[in-house]
């Protein structure tokens, strides 16, 4: 099975019965299969005008308890990014995948990139948080956009599948579970206000059509949900809050796998560039160099890195220009040294134990 | 319940500025809704940005205060994910016809069943007085100082030309007939366009000659004309006065429409 079709899959198997978007390539075979698929299962697919208007919508159906997606690519990622600000700053549970191809611009519709890793973090104006997974093979894009689901609900943030060309085209063999995990929003509770969190940071989910008649808007607003946009204790309290219910929850929510962990020369990476590594690892003599594969990259699980006690240096291969190996020098006293890919084309095993060698 | 029950009355005073219509047109809104024992547990107002858009938050439902320009984005999304809810969007002349043209465009051809009041005040109000699409050619805004050069949309031959079921043109003078036209609409499958010509004596009236409240509503009263009448003039071939703009119902038919309840 094709990867995008895997994610269709997951998000299916995940209950979700909502989606909008526009075609793009190369995430266009998501959008088919839901498009296909969500009749048969009771769901909605609407195909929009735009990006813009594929993200909105999504969010509107994800304000009535539905559980909800998009998917695109770079261009459209771009055109998304005001809404998915407005989806984070009014805590909307929702899953955007992202099936990255080279960039800036137009770029390489039909090659592979991760050119997107900071903007899905950052790419909105303001200050807030996000989570983003991904998946290095056709499985964990099932089970990842399973995952996104779940992780979307229980901290009421946008939440992202980062796969790429690569992964989204690669033809694999997947298991599906008989039933997967899938858990609801946390529900208000009684005399609770519909933004005030609880201990957790995160408030209780109020959907419409449920008499909760909470007012969302994308102003500044207090627990009421009420527009505050003047209070400047207020708006910093909010913002801190939104970047805090996810920042200080990345240990636990922390996916990843390590390999050889004594190691003094170590991987880093996440999403497909992980294939290539791997690879290495086995043409390399047994525990020579360590790897750091990544699920979850947004929010930075920072402490991993300590999971190395032995390391002198790490190595960052990813299809950028080292966008994700410039957060790990913000944790780590050991040199980070990135070693980007653009063009569309993997890094070999080859190339990676050849510099690899040069740190040794 | 009484029209009354359906505002939040903890969001008060409201943010419109004196001899604003807005209110008038909420008012309207609301009137039409509770006659038809509308739920309030099971209706939704959207809007996107702008001083037409701050009316869902006084609202007492469900309500979806979006970016400039996709309130009907999102109204989409609540419609299509729960057939069961009844959606409202409030926009204005700069919301639905710059920035969220396309969205008005592709809601009117999907003949989605919602109801669109537009306020058209012909200016943005909230952030100053610059110029929308619906400015009068003519008219001073603070990006038309030395008039406005460009033609003006007609927001109701283009829902009409794009496929919605029913459009509407009043002014916050005819608060009965618009009353009459949303409670219409909103029954109405389909995308019902109402059109709501409004006074900003703030921003559009101070730079215009029209700082009097009485004296903008009173040329939205002389300048309007009946469609019936309009089309009498022009069967007769009579001339249509300068300067004035049809009011009625302008569009009335059943095209297949998106997200009806059933």
């Amino acid at each position: 099975m094709q990867g995008n079709i895997a994610s269709a899959e997951g998000a299916i198997a995940a209950g979700c019965r909502f989606f909008a978007g526009y075609p793009i390539t190369p995430s266009s075979e998501v959008a088919e299969q839901m498009a296909r698929r969500l009749p048969k299962v009771g769901g909605k697919f609407i195909q929009m005008e735009d990006e813009i208007a594929g993200i909105a919508a999504t969010i509107g159906g994800a304000w009535t308890g539905v559980r909800s997606m998009t998917a695109t690519s770079g261009p459209g990622f771009s055109l998304m990014m005001e809404n998915i600000g407005y989806a984070a700053f009014t805590e909307t549970p929702c899953v955007v995948v992202n099936i990255q191809r080279g960039g800036p611009s137009t770029g390489q519709p039909t090659l592979a990139a991760q050119g997107d890793m900071l903007q899905c973090r950052f790419g909105s104006h303001g200050d807030y948080s996000t989570i983003a997974l991904a998946p290095s093979s056709v499985q964990e894009m099932f089970d990842l956009t399973v995952k996104a689901f779940n992780l979307a609900d229980r901290f009421r943030t946008p939440t992202f599948l980062m796969a790429d060309e690569i992964i989204g085209h690669l033809r694999e063999r997947v298991e599906f579970p008989d039933t997967v995990e899938c858990i609801p929003p946390r529900p208000i509770r009684e005399g609770k206000l519909p933004f005030e969190p609880e201990e957790d940071l995160v408030p209780g989910f109020t959907p419409f059509g449920h008499g909760h008649r909470v007012h969302v808007t994308g102003l500044t607003h207090n627990e009421k949900g009420y527009p505050a946009s003047t209070d400047p204790d207020l708006h910093e309290k909010l913002v801190m809050r939104l970047i805090e219910k996810v920042e200080r929850a990345r240990h636990e929510i922390a996916d990843y796998d390590i390999q050889n962990p004594d190691a003094e020369v170590v991987f880093i990476s996440y999403g497909v560039p992980t294939r290539s590594v791997r690879q290495a690892l086995l043409d390399a003599p047994e525990g020579l160099y360590g790897h750091l594969n990544l699920r979850t990259v947004w929010p930075f699980p920072e402490n991993l890195l300590k999971k190395f006690p032995n390391a002198r240096v790490f190595l960052v291969p990813e299809l950028n220009m080292g966008q994700m190996a410039r957060e790990i020098v913000r944790h780590c006293d050991q040199p980070v040294i990135s070693l980007p890919r653009l063009g569309g084309e993997l890094h070999t095993p080859r190339y990676l134990l050849d510099r690899a060698e040069e740190y040794r | 319940m009484t029209v009354e029950d359906w505002f939040r009355h903890d969001r008060l005073p409201h943010i419109f500025c004196a001899g604003c219509g807005n209110g008038s047109i909420i008012n309207s809104t609301l009137e039409a809704v509770d006659s038809l024992d509308w739920k309030v547990d099971e209706t939704v107002f959207v809007s996107g940005i702008g001083c037409s858009s701050r009316a869902p938050g006084y609202i007492v439902t469900d309500s979806l205060h979006t970016t400039h320009g996709r309130a009907l984005a999102f109204a989409t999304g609540v419609k299509m994910a729960n057939h069961d809810l009844n959606v409202v969007v409030f926009t204005g002349d700069g919301d639905l016809s710059a920035i969220g043209g396309n969205h008005f465009i592709h809601a009117c051809r999907r003949n989605i069943d919602i109801t669109v009041i537009c306020m058209n005040n012909q200016i943005y109000g909230m952030t100053g007085g610059q110029g929308s699409p619906c400015t009068p050619t003519g008219a001073l805004s603070t990006t038309t100082p030395y008039g406005m050069d460009e033609a003006a949309f007609d927001l109701c031959e283009l829902a009409t030309a794009a496929g919605a079921n029913f459009v509407s043109r009043w002014t916050s003078y005819h608060v009965r007939e618009l009353t009459r036209a949303i409670r219409y609409g909103l029954q109405k499958p389909g995308l019902s366009f109402i059109e709501v010509m409004v006074q900003c004596p703030t921003n559009y009236g101070r730079r215009n000659r029209l700082r009097d409240v009485e004296a903008m509503i009173s040329v939205m009263r002389d300048n309007a004309i009946l469609k019936e009448k309009y089309d009498r003039l022009v069967t007769e071939r009579k001339p249509i006065p300068e300067g004035s703009f049809v009011v009625g119902t302008l569009t009335d038919r059943n095209l297949p429409a998106l997200g009806v309840r059933r």
